[in-house]
């Protein structure tokens, strides 16, 4: 995997958690929408917090679509997944949060589950099964010869 | 009523982020390396090769309801909740159509990565 690669998988991590965390932070100032008034929604995208989420969502949805352009889906869900560890090590250094002993057991987790999924290939070779009717065709010739 | 709500919206930004991004990558699948493309043909031609797929169109259409759930979601609960317990499920859901939808090769190191990811979100959220 070369730097291109290795950065378009971080920028479509990092694109999802800040933009999720952006949406939250606007939605508690909106607060609770009722099914019944649904325009509250629009008011909901005007809020500033909410804009700044949906750019870096916009973002994250051009990242996502260049990462699916050469790897798999089942590849690319779980290498984005650091997202979260980066957040969660931001809480603790930067904005000096307690982090109770279940997050960590979830950060050593899902940071084996990434280096699992990167361990393999990013793609399924699909030449192989191209291939397949080739080589049965090939072979009921030589049987026929 | 709120969790009832709050799970209902964790169910539909399950379903539709699958759709949408199955979709996504059934599209960009078919479409090829952007990176390569853009060098070959351009950064216009490889935006134009994008936007008239018309699968692309309806993954959009899945991830916008994702989306405006998500915001019905967080209006109801903490990020805390719906962020992780919706990407813990989608972890799974996206492997799932993997297998059968885009026929990927999901492996035993892939489900083992998918639901080591997804219990370590599930479990940061606690």
């Amino acid at each position: 995997m070369n730097v291109r690669k290795c950065t378009v998988l971080v920028a479509v991590a990092l694109f999802a958690s800040i933009g999720d965390t952006l949406l939250s932070r606007g939605m508690k100032d909106v607060g609770a929408i009722s099914l019944n008034h649904l325009g509250e929604l629009i008011l909901a995208v005007m809020n500033p917090w909410v804009i700044c989420g949906i750019s870096l969502l916009l973002c994250f949805f051009v990242a996502m679509s260049n990462a699916l352009s050469w790897a798999d889906l089942s590849y690319v869900m779980p290498a984005t997944g650091m997202g979260y560890v980066v957040m969660a090590l931001a809480a603790k250094f930067f904005l000096h949060e307690h982090i109770s002993p279940e997050r960590w057991t979830g950060i050593v987790l899902i940071t084996i589950g990434v280096g699992f999924v990167a361990g393999g290939p990013s793609q399924t070779d699909r030449s192989a099964e191209a291939l397949e009717p080739a080589a049965e065709s090939e072979l009921i010739f030589e049987e026929r010869q | 009523m709120r969790t009832v709500y709050t799970w209902a919206a964790i169910v539909i930004i399950t379903v539709t982020s699958t759709a949408g991004e199955s979709l996504l990558a059934h599209s960009m699948q078919r479409i090829g390396d952007l990176g390569e493309l853009r060098r070959r043909e351009g950064v216009l031609a490889s935006v134009c090769r994008v936007f008239t797929t018309p699968t692309v169109f309806i993954a959009i259409t899945f991830m916008a309801i994702a989306f405006f759930s998500l915001l019905f979601g967080l209006s109801w609960a903490d990020l805390s909740l719906v962020g992780p317990a919706a990407a813990a499920l989608t972890f799974i859901t996206n492997a799932l159509a993997a297998k059968f939808f885009l026929k990927e090769n999901v492996d035993r190191r892939r489900w083992i990565a998918a639901i080591f990811v997804g219990a370590g979100v599930a479990l940061l959220a606690r």
